[in-house]
Formats: C-alpha cells, sequence, structure tokens
C-alpha cells in the first residue's frame, strides 16, 4: 500500500466498485479500502463464491453483482480487503488498520462509500439471544448457507423483510408470522405518491409477487401490528413474541425472530472528517449533505450511494460513477464537459431509481411511537445497557441535547459508538422535550470510529516516523 | 435454531466450538459457525453478564464478540473459520488482560 | 436582565462561583455560548492531583483537596470520586533524584502531601505495573472524579439555591456602566453589579472585551479511553520522565491523557486528533503496562481550553476596570482547583478580599514582562 493516493475509495459495494472501475479507466492511483474479505459489500456479498443454486434464490437483482465484480476485478484500482478504516480527517488523512498493523495515508480525492445499516429501534426484548435483525438472517444466508432450523417470526417494516421471508420460503424455512409494523394510516399518506412509483413497476411487480407467494404458502402476516415485545425463557434466550393487533394481544412462541425498520446511511466517516448532516424527515435518517456529484461540505470528500442517502443498490451504483466523474475532474483528468457528458445516462438512471422511493418511504415509515420508546424498562444503549427512563432522567437533569444525555448516562460510549443508539437517543430527547430532532441532535464524532487496540494504535509510531 | 445448507463444492476446515471439534465449510463465518451449531448465545454482557447473540452480523454492533484463538473480543461476524481454529463464548470481557493478572 | 453578579462561562469553575454565591444569598446569572460543561469541564480528564503542582498553587490545590474529600457535603453528590492516590513513577536513578528533589522542595514550603516510596511499596500498591521501574512520588490523598458529573451537581446544587443557567447566550459586547457592567449577548442584554469571566479558552476574548486584555492562547488537549476492564490499577499513574497519564475509572475504563495537544481551529471550534502523538501515547501505556496491549480505544477527543504563557492560571480582580473579576487559564488543570476558586471568588466580590494568596495569580504578572 502506498502513502499517498490520488483517490482513496473507502467501501466495495456497488457504489465503490462502479466508482473505481470508472476512475482508474484514466490511469489514475486509485486504492479501494474495505473492511470485507471480498467485494460486494452488504448487498452483493459472497458475490464471488457463492454456489450456483443459492445465487438463484437470492434472485436477479443480487446477481447484477457478478458484472460489477468482475469489471472491477478488470480494472486498475488497488483493493486492500479485510481494512479497518478508523479515521479521516478534513484534509483527507485516513488512518487504516490492515495486516494487524496501523497505518495513515493521504488521498487527494476520498470517496466514501459506506452504505447503510440497518435502522436500530428499540423494543422490549430486542437484545435477547434469539432477536436479531433481518439483515442479518439475510447475511447469514448469503455468506454462509445458514438458515432457520425451526422456524422464525418476521417482525418490522419494508422491502427486505418481504425479500427475505420469501427468500426463506424458497429454502423450505417455516416462517411462523409476518408482524408489519407500519400502520394503515401510512398506507393513505403513500399514495399520493403512487403514480410517480407506478413509474418504476417493476419494483412494485416484484413486491406483489413476493406477498401473492407467501400467502399461497399459507404464511400468515398481520398488519399494523404494534406493541412488539420479546420475551425470554429461564436461560435468558427468546422464547416468544408478543404483540397487539386490532385492538388484542398476541403472543408467539418462537426461538427466532427477524426484525427489520428499514435501513440508513452508515455515516461514522463522514462525521469523523466533520462533514456538515442534514435530518432527512422523508428516510427518517441522518445523511451527509451533498450536492448531485456527491460533493460533501468537505473539500475533495465525496459520498454514494447509500451512504449518501438511501436509493438502493442499483443507484449506488450510478452515483458511484457520477462520484468517479467528479474525482476525476476535481483531480483535473478530465474535462468540465467530459465529465458532464460521461454523467449523462447516469443521472438518468438515478432519476429513474428514485421513483420509487418518495413511495417507500411513506409507505414504510416508522411509527413516531417506535421510534422514542416509552417503556421505561427497555434498554437503548446495547453496549452499556442504558434504559429509555435513564436517557428520559438525564434529560431532566442536563440542559437537554444527545450529547449531554451521553456523558450523564454513558449512553452511546460502547465498542458500537453508538451506531445502535444514537437515532433513539434523539428520538426520546426531543419527546422528552429537549432538543428537536436534528443535524445538531446526533452524537459528536468521536474517533476512532471502530475500536482500536492500543497495540494496533501503537504500530502507527513504527509506521509512519 | 439455524442449520447450515448443504454445499458439497467447498473444502472443509476443522474448528473447535467451546472446545468441540467440528467440520466447517471455508468461508463461514465464526459467528454463522456458532448459531449453527447449537449456540444460542455467544457471549455474556459486561455491565450485567446478560446473555447476547450475533446481532446484526455486519460489524456493527459487537455484539457478537467471542474468543477466538485465546484474543477476546474478537467480531465473531467479521472473522472467517480457518483450519484448527479455537473459538470460545465470552464470559463479560472475556481475558482481555491475558493470563497476567 | 438585571443581576448582582453575571459570570460568563458554565464551566466548573462558573458554576462553583455560581455555587458559592448563591450559597451567601448572592443572585447571579452563569451565561454560556453553549451548554455547560461543553468544553474543557465536560472534556477533561476529572483528576484530583496535588501532586507536582507549580509551587503558587500548592496552597490552593491543598484547600480544595480538603473540599473533595467533603464533596457530598458541598454539592449533594459525591461526583463519583475516589482518591486512591496519584503517583510519578521513576524509571531510574535519574528519575529517583528529580522526584526526591521535588519531594524535598514541597516539605521546604511546609507541605506533607508529596512523599518518596522505593520499589517495594510501589509494586505492592501497583501489582501490574512493568518491573522496571525503581520508585515513585506519590500523593495519597489525591485521586480523581467524573467531571461531567462533577459539573452537573455544582451546577444543579447552584440553582437548587437560586442560581440561574443560560445555555446559548453568546457574548456580543461589554461595556463598563458607571461601575457595573452591560453586556449584549444573542440572548438579550445582561446588567450587573459585578462580572466574572471564567471562559475558558475564550476568556481571553472576553479579557479583551472588558478592556484587561491577558496572553491566553486556546489549545485542544486530547484524551483517549478504553473499552471497560476487569479492576487492575488503583492509584492514577503518572510518570517522572515520560508522557504517561492515566487511570482506571471506578466503571473499569482506563482514560490515557498526557498533555497532548490536537489540531485546533478555534474560528470553528473544530478539534483534529494527531493520531500520531496518540501511538505515542499508547506506546508508553503499552511499555508501562505490557498486558494492555489488546485492550480497544473506543473514544478520542480533545477539548478546548485556556493556557496561560506560565500555565498558571489568572486568579483575582481586574486592576483596569471595576468590580470585573477573572479565573481562568487554568492550563490544563483547573478540575482540582475549582471548588476553592469559587469560594475565593464569592470572597473577592462579596468581602472585598480573600483568606487564600492569590498574588502570584494576578492579572497584572503579564504587565511587568511587556
Amino acid at each position: 500500500m502506498k502513502n499517498h493516493y490520488q483517490l482513496v475509495i473507502v467501501g466495495a459495494g456497488p457504489a465503490g466498485l462502479a466508482a473505481a472501475v470508472t476512475a482508474s479507466e484514466q490511469g489514475i492511483s486509485c486504492a479501494v479500502l474495505d473492511e470485507q474479505a471480498a467485494v460486494g459489500g452488504q448487498i452483493y456479498r459472497a458475490i464471488e463464491s457463492v454456489p450456483e443454486q443459492r445465487a438463484k434464490v437470492l434472485g436477479t437483482e443480487y446477481q447484477r453483482g457478478t458484472a460489477l465484480a468482475k469489471a472491477f476485478r478488470e480494472s486498475k484500482a488497488e483493493y486492500f480487503p479485510n481494512t479497518k478504516v478508523w479515521s479521516l480527517t478534513a484534509d483527507k488523512q485516513i488512518g487504516l488498520l490492515h495486516d494487524g498493523k496501523s497505518k495513515l495515508i493521504t488521498a487527494d480525492q476520498v470517496l466514501l462509500v459506506s452504505g447503510a445499516i440497518e435502522r436500530p429501534v428499540p423494543f422490549p426484548g430486542w437484545t435477547l439471544p434469539g432477536v436479531m435483525q433481518a439483515g442479518a438472517g439475510q447475511i447469514l444466508f448469503k455468506s454462509s448457507g445458514v438458515v432457520p432450523s425451526e422456524g422464525v417470526v418476521l417482525a418490522g417494516s419494508g422491502p427486505l423483510l418481504l425479500l427475505l421471508a420469501w427468500q426463506y420460503m424458497q429454502v423450505g424455512v417455516e416462517i411462523k408470522a409476518m408482524l408489519d409494523v407500519t400502520p394503515l394510516s401510512n398506507h393513505l399518506q403513500a399514495m399520493p405518491k403512487l403514480p410517480r412509483a407506478l413509474l418504476a413497476h417493476h419494483y412494485l411487480t416484484k413486491g406483489l409477487v413476493y406477498q401473492r407467494d407467501l400467502k399461497r404458502a399459507g404464511v400468515v402476516t398481520k398488519i399494523g401490528v404494534s406493541d412488539l415485545r420479546a420475551e425470554a425463557d429461564e436461560n435468558d434466550e427468546l422464547q416468544t413474541v408478543h404483540y397487539r393487533h386490532l385492538g388484542r394481544e398476541h403472543s408467539i412462541e418462537t426461538g427466532l425472530l427477524m426484525t427489520h425498520f428499514g435501513i440508513i446511511p452508515h455515516i461514522w466517516l463522514t462525521q469523523a472528517a466533520g462533514c456538515k448532516h442534514q435530518w432527512d424527515k422523508s428516510q427518517q435518517c441522518w445523511r451527509p449533505s451533498h450536492d448531485k456529484w456527491g460533493n460533501t461540505s468537505l473539500q475533495g470528500i465525496l459520498v454514494a450511494g447509500d451512504g449518501a442517502g438511501i436509493n438502493g443498490a442499483r443507484s449506488a451504483e450510478h452515483t458511484g460513477r457520477l462520484a468517479g466523474l467528479q474525482a476525476l475532474y476535481a483531480l483535473g483528468v478530465i474535462s468540465e464537459a467530459e465529465r458532464d457528458k460521461q454523467s449523462i445516462t447516469e443521472r438518468k438512471w438515478v432519476k429513474a431509481e428514485r421513483h420509487i422511493r418518495p413511495f417507500l418511504e411513506a409507505y414504510f415509515a416508522i411509527p413516531q411511537e417506535m421510534l422514542a420508546t416509552h417503556a421505561k424498562d427497555t434498554i437503548i444503549c446495547r453496549c452499556e445497557e442504558i434504559t429509555a427512563g435513564e436517557i428520559r432522567t438525564a434529560v431532566e437533569q442536563s440542559h437537554g441535547d444527545s450529547n449531554q444525555v451521553k456523558y450523564l448516562s454513558r449512553c452511546g460510549m460502547g465498542a458500537c459508538q453508538g451506531r445502535q443508539c444514537a437515532n433513539a437517543v434523539a428520538h426520546i430527547v426531543a419527546d422528552a422535550g429537549g432538543l428537536a430532532v436534528s443535524e445538531k441532535s446526533h452524537f459528536r464524532g468521536r474517533p476512532p470510529v471502530a475500536p482500536l487496540s492500543l497495540q494496533e494504535l501503537a504500530s502507527l509510531s513504527e509506521e509512519n516516523v | 435454531m439455524f442449520k447450515q445448507l448443504p454445499n458439497s463444492d467447498v473444502e472443509m476446515v476443522d474448528v473447535f466450538l467451546n472446545q468441540q471439534k467440528i467440520s466447517v465449510p471455508m468461508g463461514t463465518s465464526v459467528a454463522a459457525m456458532a448459531l449453527s451449531n447449537g449456540l444460542r448465545s455467544t457471549r455474556t454482557t459486561v455491565i450485567s453478564n446478560s446473555r447476547r447473540a450475533p446481532f446484526c452480523m455486519m460489524g456493527v454492533c459487537y455484539d457478537c464478540l467471542m474468543i477466538i484463538d485465546g484474543k477476546a473480543n474478537q467480531r465473531a461476524c467479521m472473522t472467517h473459520v480457518a483450519q484448527d481454529m479455537h473459538v470460545e463464548s465470552q464470559q463479560r470481557v472475556g481475558p482481555i488482560l491475558g493470563e497476567v493478572l | 436582565m438585571k443581576t448582582e453578579v453575571l459570570i460568563i462561562g458554565a464551566g466548573l469553575i462558573g458554576a462553583s462561583t455560581a455555587l458559592q454565591l448563591a450559597m451567601r444569598g448572592c443572585s447571579c446569572i452563569v451565561i454560556d455560548k453553549d451548554s455547560p460543561g461543553r468544553h474543557a469541564s465536560g472534556a477533561n480528564a476529572g483528576g484530583l492531583r496535588q501532586l507536582n503542582r507549580d509551587p503558587a498553587e500548592i496552597p490552593l490545590s491543598v484547600a480544595a483537596a480538603k473540599m473533595w474529600h467533603n464533596i457530598e457535603s458541598l454539592v449533594d453528590s459525591d461526583c463519583d470520586v475516589r482518591f486512591s492516590g496519584q503517583l510519578r513513577v521513576a524509571e531510574n536513578k535519574a528519575d529517583m533524584e528529580k522526584l526526591e528533589q521535588r519531594a524535598a522542595m514541597v516539605r521546604s514550603m511546609g507541605y506533607q502531601h508529596e512523599e518518596i516510596i522505593g520499589k517495594k511499596e510501589l509494586y505492592q500498591l501497583v501489582p501490574a505495573l512493568s518491573p522496571h521501574c525503581v520508585g515513585a512520588l506519590l500523593c495519597r490523598g489525591d485521586g480523581y472524579g467524573r467531571p461531567y458529573h462533577a459539573l452537573t451537581a455544582f451546577r444543579r446544587k447552584a440553582e437548587s439555591l437560586g442560581a440561574i443557567f443560560q445555555s446559548n447566550t453568546e457574548v456580543y459586547s461589554i461595556e463598563q456602566l458607571g461601575e457595573g457592567w452591560e453586556v449584549r449577548t444573542s440572548q438579550g442584554t445582561f446588567y450587573s453589579d459585578s462580572l466574572v469571566n471564567c471562559a475558558g479558552g475564550w476568556a481571553g476574548k472576553l479579557a479583551d472585551m472588558m478592556q484587561d486584555p491577558a496572553p491566553l492562547t486556546a489549545k485542544a488537549l486530547m484524551l483517549m479511553v478504553t473499552e471497560r476492564l476487569p479492576h487492575f490499577v488503583d492509584p492514577v499513574m503518572g510518570a517522572a520522565s515520560r508522557k504517561l497519564s492515566f487511570k482506571q475509572m471506578q466503571n473499569g475504563t482506563l482514560i490515557i491523557g498526557g498533555a497532548l495537544v490536537a489540531k485546533l481551529d478555534f474560528a470553528t471550534e473544530k478539534t483534529e486528533i494527531d493520531w500520531s502523538q496518540l501511538a505515542q501515547s499508547a506506546k508508553t501505556v503499552v511499555d508501562f503496562f505490557p498486558q494492555l496491549k489488546d485492550v480497544r480505544i473506543v473514544r478520542a477527543w480533545a477539548g478546548i481550553e485556556g493556557f496561560m504563557p506560565d500555565n498558571i492560571p489568572v486568579i483575582g480582580a481586574s486592576q483596569q476596570v471595576k468590580n470585573g473579576y477573572h479565573a481562568f487559564g487554568f492550563s490544563a488543570h483547573g478540575f482540582q482547583l475549582s471548588p476553592v476558586i469559587g469560594v475565593i471568588l464569592a470572597q473577592l466580590i462579596l468581602d472585598g478580599k480573600t483568606e487564600l494568596s492569590i498574588e502570584d495569580f494576578s492579572i497584572s504578572r503579564f504587565d511587568k514582562q511587556a
């Protein structure tokens, strides 16, 4: 690995791969750093090694990744898998861990394609063994061929839940129930956005086909479920899922509950660098502010893909290319006219991929009462085991913002760096009369963005002198 | 709760899960290996000693920490199995300070 | 808005001053451009240290230590303090001589709190320490607290006695009106009889506005903290000749410091961690405690603090203007002093004099150099 590259891309999902191919075609020095062992990001995970049978079940959208991975492998971009980026500064110094050693490298242009994480939505019992995110279930299947053996309850909201149910059905996994928490009022909210969504009818059709297939297979789906609660057995492990539907309490015995509440941009690196962020009301998440090329508020730091705002894997590929073109232009490798010319088709695709989004965002919006947990014993910070009640007390005792709550309660101070609680804390703070949910209500960035051992950090003093 | 679908194309490796020798396809993550070999929880928390299991499977929740080849706090979801690897469930902070203390 | 005393800066010094004034029935408002403890008071390492103080600070520090040992009676909270001692480790003979001279100097001033301990006692105190060390300078009455908890306790106690804390109130201008003050802010104009400047890193700017300038430099000091660990060390650790500073908090985390400076853009308040310095710091920690090598750093940060050229604070009444008071420039060691600074300022404001000697901290000491 060199100490300096013209372009460093962090992430090897669709946006990163597409950007790397576009940029390295022009002969610039380009490095792709990725924490995973192989290319594909989360969406095309194990794309190069997946057995044929499994790839079929994962579907044609998944298989799109094959061509992208192949083009990337044939490109001149330098690829560093198993590489953890733990710091990025505004002057484009990147702290990374590779082969057990830390290193600081610099770049003229940095493209962050950190993708998305699942939106963490706390509910009673969400920390129990047996409760897992639906994306986790899908990763287990994609990369290791591991699936539930004794049935599963799926709960939450969003297209991934439906997709996972359908994929599980294909490999014979029993789905005990689908519990959809989106209130019926969402459907009304989404209706005005339907005409535009119809322009992307292939997505809608796919959704309807999945629903039909699941119904035919006898999978019970309940819409408008509330008060989701997981309860443990004497071993402290999931035994029962409780919920409320049409005014009545229900419960299901299950050892496995997979939840999904949509996805949100993974913003820890843009935060570390000090990029400006904004609260996206429609997507119910923070995202880095950026222009149509992916430029953030910091010179030479770009974003693309779901890390810039949730628009899906196909869009990620196109925004990745646009950011690649912009990086080439900023480096003086191509002219403004050349950049603009090459971007025309990409931009058309980005626009087309956007059609479905407002509808999906309204239809699958998470109810406010789930975002700002009221049940005072519910754990919000999984790492430090801080409850919603403790957070509300901290709001009362402070001048009411997320960071003061963090100082007082230690919420967000664990190994995950607040990834699992920042969203909920901001909502609870606002609900308890503190700062409204805004760009200011996220925890301040505290690098390293991933834990680093003393020895790993110390190795920097040998590496960069 | 989990099973691994058969895949005859892949080479198998021997690993030790809580001292028990098992055979696992290469490319499997440690977390997937643990879950599909009967472990429901893989660690207990530092503060309340509560049981936890892999949650996000993508390296961001730090709930799947296990002791891998003697080293505590390793993310099982981000580590692949390897021949003769020793994987153990972690209690609280695990042997983080080694045997010295 | 009118008040007897307007305090600018809702850090620990401001909160402590407000508390002492409120205890004596004096009305006061504390304003801050951010929120209480947003900068140094919330971001410091929480050391309660008499050890190795500048000789001028020793009397204040000893008085402050007495207050910390009894802190619950003052603020109704123990501020999570623990008195497990602080020590400076000697790695060789030269280090040891240096520490012995220091101990002798402190004794000559009539204080007994800093004592030399030999190798045997050092390893009884810190069995986990790498075996190469030879002795240490120890202050048994020292320890640490949790800064933000302490700040919150001081503030809440002061509030319960009538003090008012107002966040998001940025000072635009300061004018002397007769013998009192007019302070224009983003939240309106304040009128007060007395004005206290304890604005930390911003105190230089405010001193200028008060027409009583002082050569303060704002710097951002870095700290890093580890995950929780089993309890393995009691005293706060320093070293005689290396940049080592760390402590294990009650919750098991290690806070690692060592007066390392981050990059700071003061205008935007953006700080940037200097990783090569922290790497050196991590290496030093592992040199002293090899078993910590796999312990994970989970956060690093830098807090903005005011530094004076001689690294001791400015404390006292202004010589240039009427009823203006200063307490700033603590140069990264103000946390321990804060309770006694509140007492001193309240005495100066209400009685016109204080029992403790503060001559060395006069703002006019910098005039002489000019």
